[in-house]
């Protein structure tokens, strides 16, 4: 100890049997440590396999398409690289280079084995993805293809004029390699031009971005609806004695027990043109029998039926911050000679904003992705981006598109959730 | 004092009586009256109303019958934002989300005070309960006692006229709860407050107050000065729960003047005060003050009269000694003795003779 300090390094310190301190423990630790591995890998895999590797597939999917590069024999697996020739004049050849006969001659010979593996359907979709019209043009050129003969430029413009389309052969370019941001720009409503410069689409085909502030607009309106909503009948939960307000949170609870589509249907029944609330104003006569109000099919349907939809998950973190907060405070400040009101906003309400900020991010987050609902009673204008996503998973099939849509919407979620952090933090959020 | 003129009296309660549920009165029949800079102490087991007095007072709860007068002006119609009481409640209430500073700052502010006043007052404030070095602090980042002095600062802050304490000591250890016992006493006369104290702990009722109020089943059992409260308690029930005391149960048998007789149960025959018994054949309770009967014969004054007594237990506290005894029946006879050199220190099973003077020995209701 006194030679230690007389040094003035300090001492190693040891244990007993003179082993340094620091290893011993952790090899004491290391198997508490290995036994609380194994104890939470079985979850670990699990969020592994159902969730961080379908996002992770479809981050990649977002910026990979092989359908002008590859085809994979569905029956046998087999993987057969395809347009090999033209990308090896597009690599040789700097992008707005016009397609001379080389090119030609190289394009046929991939076509010929596009029709024999039957894959310029693959292809042709592809290309079809950013240049509308370039599908039917594949499959028939693939036809003929064996029946071309040189000089090959003639012999493809003999098939489609259009062969020579700058455009298609920009699309093309881009496609001959699988990794592309095309699909992001796409969902932006932006596209290359000849010269690859990025630019708007035209103006009647700018949809995406319209629907991402709509979504984004519509989840705000909804959030802000359900705290209108949420926040007085939270504050009679909490203030209720506990055997009413068991009851009442009863009748909160109640729409989680239904299913999402019975809720949804009977919005529908209550609020179509024919419906219970439209029968009942010309019933009063406040409405003439021609002119009903139109309050499904479009945004006022999605809205109505999202807000009652997820206003529990608004209540119930406000509810949970409420009811711990001792009505000692406000008739502390009442003594103190605020009036009710300034007792409320300044006492009260702080006190109350984690709540708001839990139920705020979770009706948010919901709304954002919300499908069904929307789907159902959204008509034309009512739709999300969701349902956008839906329609080219399953109708268009263009899923890298879908992919980058959705990816668009995980990363502005995630922006939220950081900005969130930032302004409020999120060790105020309060879930229950 | 005990009749403070209605007209001059800060805080009047005039036959107030309270129900929550329409069934159960949980105020009866309360009258009261406080003059200004008084200190008055609501003494009374759990559940006997206090809490809900002090709650029609500031203005929480309406009182279900009667008048609550502050000042000579009727209060029931006055919201409580506008009485000007200061209150400390029981569980401090010292808002979370502000520091120590702002929970000060909030009654100056609403009243629109401007901001170099407010500091000013806040300093005063705060230096008052010594806790001038911790205005940035929030109330979760100090000890128990340190939100007290917050809670009583905040109460003050304001210059109220009367200020309202629900129990404010309760949560505190012992040594605390004794310091600031002094503490809020000695604010309370420097600033000339009237306060409304609120405690189920006799110690506290009797050493703070200028007067006490004894409640029991919604009702002042008495109110009186603390001397007065101990010495010459009204009934049985104050008797019982100001202080320690001895019972010996019985029948009046005789009354003579200022005296009355009293046969124990068990046989003997006393003689006793008559506090609230007035006739022959009533059944009554005497009570006698552990302190005020004699274990040393030759210590007994003049007129005293004599009980034989069996030791139980005989407990050396130091300064004093307590022994338990039977006495006429009752197992449960305390006896307190200072430690003198000529006082006799007593064994298990020892067979004595106690003694008192007839007027510390006071007959009250059964
Ligand atoms: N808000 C209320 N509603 C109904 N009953 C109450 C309420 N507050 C108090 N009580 C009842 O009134 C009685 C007196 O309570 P309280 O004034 O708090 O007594 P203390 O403060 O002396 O302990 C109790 O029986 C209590 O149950
Ligand atoms: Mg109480």
């Amino acid at each position: 100890m006194t030679d230690a300090t007389a040094n003035g390094k300090p001492q190693m310190l040891t244990t007993a049997d003179g082993k340094p301190l620091k290893e011993a423990l952790n090899r004491a630790q290391a198997r508490a440590r290995r036994k609380a591995f194994l104890l939470v890998l079985p979850l670990l895999a699990f969020i592994l396999i159902t969730f961080v590797t379908p996002i992770a597939q479809m981050l990649h999917q977002s910026v990979y398409n092989e359908g002008f590069v590859m085809h994979e024999d569905i029956g046998s697996g087999e993987r057969t690289p395809i347009m090999t020739n033209i990308k090896t004049w597009f690599d040789e050849n700097p992008a707005g280079t016009e397609p001379n006969e080389e090119a030609f001659a190289a394009l046929h010979k991939d076509f010929l084995l596009l029709r024999e593996l039957r894959a310029p359907g693959q292809a042709g979709t592809r290309v079809n993805y950013e240049r509308g019209g370039s599908r039917s043009m594949f499959t028939k050129t693939a036809r003929r293809a064996e029946r071309m003969e040189a000089p090959y430029m003639e012999a493809f413009l003999d098939v489609d004029e259009e062969w020579t389309d700058p455009e298609l052969w920009r699309v093309m370019r881009d496609a001959s390699s699988a990794y592309t941001f095309n699909f992001y720009l796409a969902a932006l409503d932006r596209t290359k031009n000849v010269d690859g410069e990025i630019v708007n689409v035209d103006e009647n085909r700018q949809i995406y971005v319209k629907l991402f502030a709509r979504t984004l607009f519509l989840s705000v309106l909804i959030t802000f609806l359900t705290f209108l909503l949420g926040y007085p009948i939270a504050h009679l939960l909490a203030t209720l004695p506990l055997r009413y307000s068991n009851l009442l949170m009863i009748f909160v609870l109640l729409p989680f027990w239904t299913s999402l589509l019975v809720r949804t249907t009977s919005w529908m029944v209550l609020l179509q043109s024919q419906g219970v609330v439209n029968d009942a104003l010309v019933g009063m006569g406040l409405l003439g029998d021609d002119n009903r109000l139109q309050m499904m099919y479009n945004q006022i349907g999605t809205v109505v039926a999202m807000t009652h939809i997820l206003l529990p998950f608004m209540v119930l973190p406000l509810y949970s911050v409420m009811r711990p907060i001792n009505p000692s405070y406000v008739r502390a400040a009442r003594s103190l000679g605020a009036t009710s009101w300034t007792a409320f906003r300044r006492i009260y309400f702080p006190q109350t904003v984690p709540g708001i900020g839990a139920g705020a991010l979770l009706v948010f987050i919901l709304a954002v992705g919300y499908y069904i609902t929307p789907a159902l009673v959204g008509g034309a204008d009512g739709q999300l981006i969701s349902n956008l996503i839906a329609f080219h998973m399953q109708n268009s099939l263009n899923w890298s598109l879908a992919a980058a849509l959705a990816a668009l919407l995980l990363a502005g979620i995630l922006i939220l959730y950081w900005l969130y952090d930032r302004l409020i933090g999120i060790d105020n959020l309060k879930l229950g | 004092m005990a009749d403070v003129n209605r007209d001059d009296a800060f805080v009047v309660f005039d036959r107030v009586q309270k129900s929550y549920d329409g069934e159960t009165l949980v105020v009866k029949d309360l009258n009261l009256s406080m003059p200004r800079g008084e200190f008055l102490t609501m003494l009374g087991p759990s559940g006997s109303g206090k809490t809900t007095c002090l709650m029609m007072l500031a203005g929480f709860e309406t009182a279900t019958h009667g008048e609550i007068l502050l000042g000579g002006k009727p209060i029931n119609n006055i919201p409580p934002h506008k009485r000007g009481i200061g209150m400390v409640f029981q569980n401090y209430a010292l808002f979370p989300h502000m520091t120590v500073a702002e929970n000060l700052s909030f009654p100056l502010e609403v009243r629109g005070i401007d901001k170099s006043t407010r500091e000013g007052k806040i300093k005063r404030a705060l230096d008052m309960v010594q806790m001038g070095q911790f205005g940035n602090r929030r109330p979760a980042q100090l000890s128990g006692g340190q939100q007290q002095r917050i809670a009583l600062a905040r109460a003050l802050v304001f210059e109220p006229e009367l200020v309202l304490m629900d129990e404010p000591l309760g949560a505190l250890d012992k040594q605390l709860r004794e310091h600031m016992q002094f503490e809020i006493t000695r604010l309370a006369h420097e600033l000339g407050i009237t306060t409304v104290y609120v405690t189920h702990d006799q110690t506290e009722a009797l050493t703070m107050s200028d007067r006490v109020a004894v409640f029991d089943d919604g009702r002042i059992q008495q109110l009186a000065a603390p001397d007065t409260l101990y010495e010459e308690p009204q009934n049985s029930f104050v008797a019982q729960f100001i202080g320690e005391n001895n019972t010996l149960e019985g029948v009046i048998t005789a009354i003579k003047g200022d005296l009355c007789e009293v046969k124990l149960d068990s046989g003997e025959i006393i003689d006793a005060k008559p506090v609230n018994v007035s006739e022959v054949g009533q059944r009554t309770r005497v009570s006698i003050r552990p302190e005020r009967v004699e274990m040393n014969r030759s210590r007994l004054q003049a007129g005293a009269h004599t009980l034989k007594a069996e030791v139980l237990e005989f407990i050396y506290m130091g300064d004093i000694f307590r022994t338990r005894l039977r006495v006429a029946g009752n197992e449960d006879f305390v006896v307190k003795t200072r430690n003198a050199p000529d006082q006799v220190r007593t064994e298990p099973g020892q067979q004595i003779e106690i003694g008192w003077l007839p007027q510390d020995c006071r007959a009250l209701d059964a």
